[in-house]
């Protein structure tokens, strides 16, 4: 199964490269963006075929490498 | 004390450090690849700085779950010093070894400059060749060395008196409280964004951090 992993930074924490990327895009024009934040998506390619387990060994993962709790959260899809 | 420097793929402040560590002891300190395992006879394990793993990920993630941590781990339970300096503090705090976490700079800008660093506290094994208040020269290099916890942990770290160094001045990096390094409860893991032992010779342009070094050895 395919598991992706989308970690943010937790809203709070300051998101230096959204705002640069907020100011980039106001360079180009564009002034309708109030804010951006930027993350990461990480795709895990699983040998598990159960979803729900597919789904608790990724967020598994997740805790334990993939997001650090103290300044990000996450969120698994499962496909 | 008998001290060893981890080294992981990719530090490169290994050799700085070791000249540091031996300049103030006159002892060699033992090297230990990131896959050894036994930490035995180290009073002091040191973490330097440098881009383990890349920095992929995040700062200092993958080191904190390579194999030698379990031993560094043991090492802190006992009651071990452990020192980590710039990716070392990222990595203790990786590692869980101590508080918070160091985010990219506000400005977004490697800093590579001088900075004043503030002693907190010098009644530790680190610090007690400073005094308390005393603002000495330092140097950072990076471009993740902004420390965050949440106000619950900075109000505790406070408290319990647990920040051991603050920016004295101007705040670069924009750390929480101007804070550059945190001990641990029993303070005896320390990590700090600057390095100290950038300045330990005259030849080095300054010996501001050679204090740190001579209390370890003599502890």
């Amino acid at each position: 199964m395919k598991a992706t992993v989308t970690v943010m930074l937790k809203s709070g924490v300051l998101d230096p490269q959204g705002k640069a990327i907020a100011h980039a895009l106001g360079t180009l024009g564009f002034d309708n963006v109030n804010d951006v934040r930027a993350g990461k998506v990480i795709e895990l390619d699983l040998k598990e075929t159960d979803p729900a387990k597919a789904q608790s060994e990724a967020e598994d993962m997740a805790r334990k490498l993939l997001a650090n709790g103290v300044i990000e959260s996450f969120r698994v899809e499962v496909a | 004390m008998k001290a060893g420097i981890v080294v992981f793929p990719g530090i490169n402040r290994e050799r700085d450090m070791a000249i540091a560590l031996e300049q103030s002891s006159g002892e060699k300190p033992r090297m230990v690849w990131h896959k050894e395992t036994d930490l035995s006879g180290l009073d002091l394990v040191v973490i330097p700085g440098g881009f383990s793993f890349g920095d992929y990920l995040r700062c200092g993630a993958m080191a904190a779950r390579s194999p030698v941590m379990t031993a560094i781990h043991a090492h802190a339970a006992r009651g071990g010093y452990i020192l980590g300096v710039c990716n070392g503090f990222q990595i203790l705090t990786e590692a869980g070894l101590l508080p918070g976490a160091l985010l990219r700079n506000a400005s977004l800008r490697f800093l590579s400059m001088d900075c004043q660093l503030t002693v907190e506290r010098a009644d530790t094994v680190f610090t007690k060749r400073y005094q308390k208040g005393q603002t000495f020269r330092s140097v950072m290099a990076h471009g993740d060395g902004n420390f965050f916890a949440d106000d619950a942990t900075l109000d505790r770290l406070e408290g319990e008196g647990l920040v051991a160094f603050r920016y004295a001045g101007e705040n670069l990096n924009g750390s929480a409280r101007a804070i550059a390094g945190v001990y641990s409860p029993n303070l005896r893991v320390l990590g700090l964004m600057p390095h100290p032992e950038d300045l330990v010779d005259p030849l080095m342009g300054g010996t501001d951090g050679k204090p740190l070094f001579d209390a370890l050895a003599a502890a």
